[in-house]
């Protein structure tokens, strides 16, 4: 317990010292990101000078067609999607509102099973995964992020950012290595600029707030791909711009692949590439 | 982790699910105390019908009995032997015990047992029963002196004095016969008749160690007596006797009046006799103790004598003590004799040999649980168109039976009413799966398993079971380990008894915790809670996490 509260007064001071330098947590958040999730930071500097184009597709989605059902009649939402995103690519998907792409985030991040079609990860096919595949590749592989944050209420910041990690091991798995998640989660709040709040219920928390918890969240498990529906979606403009340049930090710092949807072009804009969904196919752009 | 987390998250956090647990706290409580005190109270029973009835019983199918039991008790142990520890025979007949009282006499049936009273108390516990502490520790049918018990000796502090027992015995005897003899001297004269003086004078009371306080002994009498002429106590009898118009006249009047010329009542007895205290005794309206004979008062009996068919004996005995087993059955009808007495009476001696007869014989067991293998030898060894043989078990069976009947019908009841618990648990966990569907469509987008969101439910059923059983289980006992006060509080707000000692003979209400009972019921609390929550956590577990994310 004394561990976590210095955890917690650290990450305050950081916050502090990162509010008089005003970078907004990028600079300086990423490297936090890096060190806490031991991914190998070999060529962090030249990553944004890499050109996205090279590198290997990481999700891919082949003709992917969804409908929903609404009294007897099927309501065609998605028909025959194509959609690569390449490795450490930042993608924006806009479209009108019903045009299907927060379905289309779903079945990506295997949340929902398509009619017809496949998605692929690293090459291997993971639509058609059993359940407690599936429910793995969640937990370790994507992060997600949702435009109304979507924070057990129930739990503390530092307990929503906990979850992920407590859903992947076991209680005793869990206890014994209590410690390690507790300081991880402690310096990804921190890192996103929640230092201060790690005790705070989500109700207790602004907009922007929950959305950096809930970035926190999708972080902890150390994913390779961040989906993202409308997460600056409830925001104010400026709260949002934050929120976006922590994320494209996030990518380029870590090389995190994220696949965003918004309706907001100015905001999709500073993606890599923007895709646009038009009544459930992508428009070639 | 996370679900055992949310789970006390929920359980701290949502004090409406606690209310639905209250009525398997009040299941739980109720079924441990009414348990607790059922099986108290078949404890004490079948401890007292055990008391008063042997292990064993061997018993003659005619009335006139068997003959020279002391072969059939060598007998006996010869085949079983190693398991009796002692051995008396008894003889049994129905009869009709008489006395006066407010110048009338009353008659009851009773059962007229005779027993030897240096081995009774070997086959079982009847020299526990008795008021004097003498008698209690070594049985004799002499009447004594004084010094018989005030209080029941088995209740302990609680209970209410028996004041008029302290004149009982021989000083009380004494003072009757000479109060009747005043009286037959100065009848006819009642101009005569000097004020009624009810103070034992100090001659008729034994000079050494007697500790009776006259004037206070004396008062009481009155009093006693006064009561009993009360219109309220003894109904139509006296009703009509005026009680200021007539000096209180003695109810135990004429007692001795047509007693043998020769005997003496002031110097002798008649044959020792114990009474059931309920043939001796009621209660009267306000619930005390009433006596209408006391030890050293003369009763008749009539019985039938052993020869085809039965003529009728009937002798005069003297009360020596009272029997008091506390149950009712046996303290309304039990009439003790020396069994030598009730065999010249009945002729159950054979005057040319001097072979008795007995109906009965009395076993006590080593080990009492081996009842019915003991039994099952003597059946074998006994010619079996003379005797029955029966355990304390058979012969009460009836009774036990009833009692755990009504346990068992009891804890059917109380079990449905956790069960209505359970289907409260049901509902109010559909509407938290209901409440919580966007956080179990959360959970599963973070990999939550449905297996995973199953078992927050299941756990936070279970652990609301805990809950609930629990605070059941700890109130259940304080109200069992508190009942009594419990019951006089009670009494006090009512303001009416509870728990009647009068009625039940016990001066407090019995109970034993069984610690296996408790755990029994407190597991099928919990399988109830646990079950209840496996509906809605199944519904929780297959909810669609898109639908659950998407459900505002």
């Amino acid at each position: 317990m004394s561990n976590h509260r210095s955890i917690a007064s650290a990450a305050q001071s950081v916050r502090r010292r990162g509010v008089a330098q005003t970078v907004s947590t990028s600079r300086d958040g990423a490297v936090a990101v890096r060190s806490a999730n031991t991914v190998p930071a070999g060529n962090s500097v030249s990553a944004s000078d890499d050109p996205p184009a090279t590198s290997t597709v990481q999700l891919r989605s082949l003709a992917l067609a969804k409908s929903y059902r609404k009294g007897r009649v099927d309501i065609p939402v998605l028909r025959g999607v194509e959609l690569e995103v390449r490795r450490g690519e930042f993608l924006a998907i806009i479209g009108q509102s019903g045009s299907g792409k927060s379905t289309l985030l779903h079945l990506l991040g295997t949340l929902d099973a398509p009619d017809a079609g496949e998605v692929h990860f690293d090459g291997r096919r993971i639509d058609n995964l059993p359940c407690g595949k599936r429910d793995a590749l969640r937990n370790r592989r994507f992060g997600m992020i949702f435009q109304f944050y979507h924070l057990l209420p129930e739990l503390s910041a530092l307990e929503n950012v906990l979850a992920p990690a407590m859903i992947a091991s076991n209680a005793w798995g869990y206890y014994r290595r209590r410690r390690q998640y507790t300081a991880e989660a402690a310096r990804l709040l921190e890192t996103v600029g929640l230092g201060h709040r790690l005790k705070h219920r989500p109700r207790e928390l602004s907009g922007g707030e929950m959305q950096r918890a809930a970035i926190a969240r999708a972080l902890v498990a150390g994913p390779e791909v961040l989906l993202a529906d409308e997460p600056t979606g409830n925001l104010d403009r400026a709260t949002g711009r934050d929120i976006m340049q922590l994320l494209r930090s996030l990518n380029r710092e870590r090389k995190l692949t994220i696949v965003m949807v918004t309706h907001d072009l100015a905001i999709a804009e500073q993606a890599d590439r923007v895709v646009r969904l038009v009544e459930g196919r992508v428009e070639r752009a | 982790m996370y679900k055992l987390l949310l789970c006390w998250r929920y359980l701290s956090t949502r004090y409406i699910a606690l209310a639905s647990v209250v009525s398997v706290t009040l299941g739980v409580a109720t079924m441990i105390v009414v348990n607790s005190v059922m099986s108290g109270f078949a404890f004490e029973m079948r401890n007292r019908l055990h008391g008063i009835l042997a292990d064993l019983v061997v018993e003659a199918h005619s009335l006139e009995g068997f003959e020279n039991p002391e072969y059939y008790m060598d007998e006996i142990r010869r085949v079983a032997g190693d398991d009796i520890v002692g051995m008396t025979p008894t003889v049994h007949v129905p009869a009709m015990l008489s006395f006066k009282y407010g110048g009338k006499y009353v008659t009851r049936p009773v059962t007229l047992i005779g027993i030897d009273p240096a081995t009774q108390s070997e086959a079982s516990d009847f020299g526990k029963y008795l008021q004097h502490p003498e008698n209690r520790r070594r049985m004799s049918f002499e009447l004594r002196e004084g010094g018989y018990d005030t209080r029941d000796h088995q209740a302990g502090r609680e209970a209410k004095e028996r004041s008029v027992m302290e004149l009982a015995g021989w000083k009380y005897r004494r003072w009757h016969v000479k109060l009747e003899r005043d009286r037959e001297a100065i009848s006819g004269d009642l101009d005569r008749v000097p004020p009624p003086d009810f103070t034992v004078p100090p001659e008729f009371t034994a000079p050494p160690d007697e500790k009776v306080d006259d004037t206070e002994a004396g008062e009481t009498m009155v009093e006693e007596v006064e009561n009993e002429h009360g219109p309220s106590d003894h109904g139509a009898e006296v009703a009509d006797q005026d009680k200021s118009a007539k000096p209180p006249s003695d109810p135990f009047a004429n007692r001795a009046k047509d007693a043998d010329e020769v005997f003496d009542p002031m110097r002798e007895t008649h044959t020792g006799l114990v009474l059931g205290i309920a043939l001796s005794s009621f209660h009267d309206s306000g619930g005390d103790e009433r006596f209408l004979v006391l030890p050293g008062d003369d009763v008749q009996l009539a019985f039938p004598n052993a020869s085809v068919p039965p003529g009728v004996v009937t002798d005069r005995f003297t009360i020596v003590d009272f029997y008091e087993s506390k149950m009712s059955e046996y303290d309304g009808s039990f009439v003790f004799v020396p069994i030598r007495k009730l065999q010249e009476l009945r002729g159950m001696i054979d005057p040319q040999t001097g072979v008795t007869f007995v109906n009965s014989i009395q076993i006590k067991l080593k080990d009492e649980s081996k009842g019915d293998l003991v039994r099952d030898k003597l059946r074998k060894a006994l010619p079996m168109e003379l005797f029955n043989v029966s355990t304390w078990r058979d012969k009460q069976g009836a009774l036990l039976a009833a009692v755990q009947m009504e346990t068992a019908i009891l804890n059917i009841l109380l079990f449905l009413i956790i069960a209505v618990a359970g289907f409260g648990i049901l509902a109010i966990f559909f509407m938290i799966v209901v409440e919580k569907t966007r956080d179990i469509g959360i959970l599963k987008a973070l990999g939550a398993s449905g297996r995973g969101i199953m078992g927050i439910f299941l756990a936070y059923g279970l652990s609301l079971g805990i809950v609930g059983s629990g605070v059941g289980m700890v109130l259940g006992l304080l109200f069992v380990v508190y009942i009594n006060e419990v019951a006089k509080v009670l009494s006090k707000i009512t303001g009416h008894e509870v728990f009647d000692p009068s009625i039940y003979y016990f001066y407090k209400i019995p109970t034993i915790i069984d610690p296996l009972t408790v755990a029994w019921i407190v597991c099928g609390a919990l399988a109830i809670a646990v079950l209840a929550s496996v509906l809605p956590a199944r519904r929780a577990a297959r909810l669609h996490p898109v639908e659950a994310l998407r459900y505002e």
